[in-house]
């Protein structure tokens, strides 16, 4: 098993012409995932030229693509001005799962999405995500793909390349994954740490996760709180940006400390005191797992 | 992005809300022909994107022209919090009878604008927050229809018992929404919002934060920035696509990728060094950023070692080999470059950096205890 994507998701991509999409377009393929539709609008009856002769059919709009393919999952490549728009559409159309990519969306956009999701029970996952990956089944996003393996280990990142430090790390010493999920680097995302949380232990095939946070609000505090009141299985945690100064946003619109809230420190602690063992450096998660499994 | 004081009060006004008059001076002469003009007391104000400038010295009342003119040589050319401040509002002192405070942020956890209101105006709102929280009111709006009249009147209900005061600051909440939105607004804040002997309710401070995010749809806004309180490294790498912040350490880190980026910063730290900055070369890093990236770290007198953290996803680790190398053609770099490349395209990027010279570690824990050995030597 895995959460929220596997062998039966159905993907649409929206912005499957432009550049980043074509690409990751060919990428997600390339790893088996199923994509069944793209979206461009004024481009539908046109084909995307995939790997192996894996051609994907263009549609102009979502509901059409998805009536004509069953998609269940949508990923979203659509430049920040429209991202909010394109999401709202994919969340209106039918599928589950709405993956944004996109980095740099106006926040307050993002409020109407989100709540408007939050009507109709779409999960959104981002924005300004990495996406997710569950190896040997699927693909959904960025994650490279050579970096993970089949295993037994949850985890969760509100980064992208820290993540793939953290997932490279586990690989080398051979504990694979059951689903890489990057939450994102914004204020606003649609999926949370505890959304995360209460998948893998829901999840009968992960037997411990890796949550990777950073500074700026307090999603990881209450997430410790979940994982001390509903959690059976191990959690690792790391937190970025012990040596951030305070006021300054660290690349992430949503690192940010602000006054004495969000700080690593205070992460860190909200960690330990709800049994989540605490890695200082990224090489230390692996052996923080090993202790858990063992 | 943060605002001035004036520039928040120029969105107030254009929303209707009632806020003094005022002008920017830059001299002191400049502060006290504006004195004269309003004539009466003027409160002096430093224009600084910083927040204590009371407490500072930044902020003061003069009984006369003359005065005023004073006020400003004193607080023109002074630093707060490590800012020069090079401009002055100089603005009718208005006779106060209480100080409420109204705000209105994104809050992660609501996911929405959430507005704050108290009582207790005049003072940071942070610290009545933690010893008087039952004195703050909170309300979040409802993003799918705006902030209702009925809502309005309840946080001004909060505010004041005198329907009259009442009513002002109703119409006010609602016309501090519409600034908000308008705006692209991530924060907006009156504090004080006060209330006149005579009755009447108005706003004499302003704070204001814009979503980054938002600028490319409001080039009103966006011409509001004022890049002089920032380090000219912290321009250049805005206008060259990086995310940069200087800080004090003598490690330059040149990262892809926000949180590895911080991880980066804190090992360095772990290792007993200090890092120079944080800089995030970001996803698909052509070489022209990496050479950017090299310049402005190098601007900095205080990095002894430069230390590159790569791991390949969409960036291609040739990409950023390449860019090493086009930089140390086109700029003089006398300090050692310590470099980690692994991921995408990571052979190629190793043969490029052979030729060119360099080596590579593949592990970021060896990378960066170089690092810190060879700032520690130099």
């Amino acid at each position: 098993m895995a959460i929220f994507i596997d062998k039966d998701t159905k993907l649409v991509v929206q912005g499957i012409t432009g550049r980043d999409g074509s690409f990751h377009t060919t990428q997600m393929i390339e790893y088996g995932t199923q994509v069944v539709a793209g979206v461009t609008p004024g481009k539908g009856g046109q084909t995307f030229d995939g790997p192996g002769g894996k051609d994907v059919p263009i549609f102009d709009c979502m509901d059409e693509a998805v009536e004509a393919t069953g998609a269940n999952t949508s990923v979203i490549y659509v430049p920040p001005a429209f991202a909010a728009s394109a999401i709202m559409e994919a969340v209106d159309s039918g599928v589950d799962l709405v993956v944004a990519i996109t980095e740099g969306v106006p926040v307050l956009d993002m409020a109407r999405a989100h709540a408007f999701a939050h009507d109709r029970g779409v999960r959104i996952l981002g924005p300004n995500c990495p996406g997710l990956l569950s190896p040997g089944k699927s693909k959904v996003g960025i994650l490279p793909a050579q970096i993970v393996t089949e295993g037994p280990i949850g985890v969760v990142s509100r980064s992208g390349t820290l993540t793939y430090e953290a997932v490279f790390q586990l690989t080398s010493v051979g504990l694979g994954q059951t689903t890489c999920v990057g939450i994102g680097g914004d204020p606003l995302i649609g999926t949370n740490f505890i959304d995360c949380l209460e998948a893998f232990e829901a999840d009968p095939d992960t037997t411990a996760v890796v949550m990777i946070g950073e500074i700026g609000g307090t999603d990881e505090q209450e997430a410790a709180e979940y994982v001390k009141a509903n959690m059976s299985k191990p959690v690792v945690g790391f937190i970025a940006g012990q040596t951030a100064p305070p006021g300054r946003q660290m690349g992430h619109a949503g690192a940010i400390i602000s006054g004495a809230a969000g700080t690593a420190e205070e992460k860190m602690k909200a960690f330990e005191d709800n049994g989540i063992a605490v890695a200082k450096r990224p090489k230390d998660i692996v052996g923080l797992i090993q202790d858990a499994l063992a | 992005m943060n605002i001035h004081e004036y520039q928040a009060k120029e969105l107030f006004r254009a929303a209707g809300i009632p806020v003094p008059p005022g002008e920017i001076a830059t001299s002191p002469a400049d502060a006290e022909t504006i004195a004269k003009k309003y004539g009466g007391m003027v409160v002096v104000k430093a224009q600084v994107h910083s927040g204590g400038r009371g407490k500072a010295g930044g902020v003061k009342l003069a009984k006369t022209s003359a005065e005023a003119r004073e006020h400003a040589e004193n607080i023109l050319g002074m630093e707060i919090s490590g800012l020069l401040v090079e401009k002055v509002l100089v603005t009718p002192a208005e006779d106060i009878e209480t100080e409420a405070y109204l705000g209105v942020l994104v809050d992660r956890k609501k996911q929405a604008a959430t507005f704050m209101v108290s009582r207790e105006g005049g003072v940071d709102i942070e610290e009545v927050a933690h010893s008087n929280p039952d004195a703050i009111r909170t309300f979040t709006v409802d993003p799918r229809y705006g902030l209702l009249p009925h809502q309005a009147l309840w946080l001004a209900n909060e505010l004041y018992d005198d329907p009259k005061l009442m009513k002002q600051a109703s119409k006010i909440i609602g016309q501090l929404y519409t600034a908000f939105i308008d705006g692209g607004c991530s924060m907006a804040e009156i504090n004080p919002l006060i209330a006149t002997p005579t009755g009447e309710v108005k706003a004499i401070d302003a704070k204001v934060t814009i979503d980054a995010n938002e600028l490319f749809r409001r080039p009103n806004v966006a011409e509001m920035r004022d890049s002089s309180g920032e380090p000219p490294s912290e321009t250049k790498a805005r206008e060259a696509g990086l995310s940069y912040v200087k800080l004090d350490g003598d490690v330059g880190c040149c990262v892809n990728g926000a949180g590895l980026a911080m991880a980066t910063m804190d090992l360095v730290k772990y290792y007993g060094g200090e890092p120079a900055n944080f800089l995030d070369i970001g996803g698909s890093s052509n070489p022209d950023k990496v050479v950017s990236a090299l310049e402005i770290i190098t601007s900095d007198p205080s990095v002894k070692v430069i230390l590159f953290n790569i791991f390949g996803g969409i960036t291609r680790c040739d990409d950023v080999a390449n860019g090493i190398v086009e930089a140390m053609k086109r700029i003089d770099i006398q300090i050692p470059i310590v470099i980690r490349l692994t991921g995408t395209n990571e052979k190629k990027a190793l043969e490029i950096l052979a030729d060119a010279g360099f080596s590579a570690y593949t592990s970021m824990d060896e990378v960066v205890e170089k690092a810190v050995e060879l700032a520690g030597e130099a």
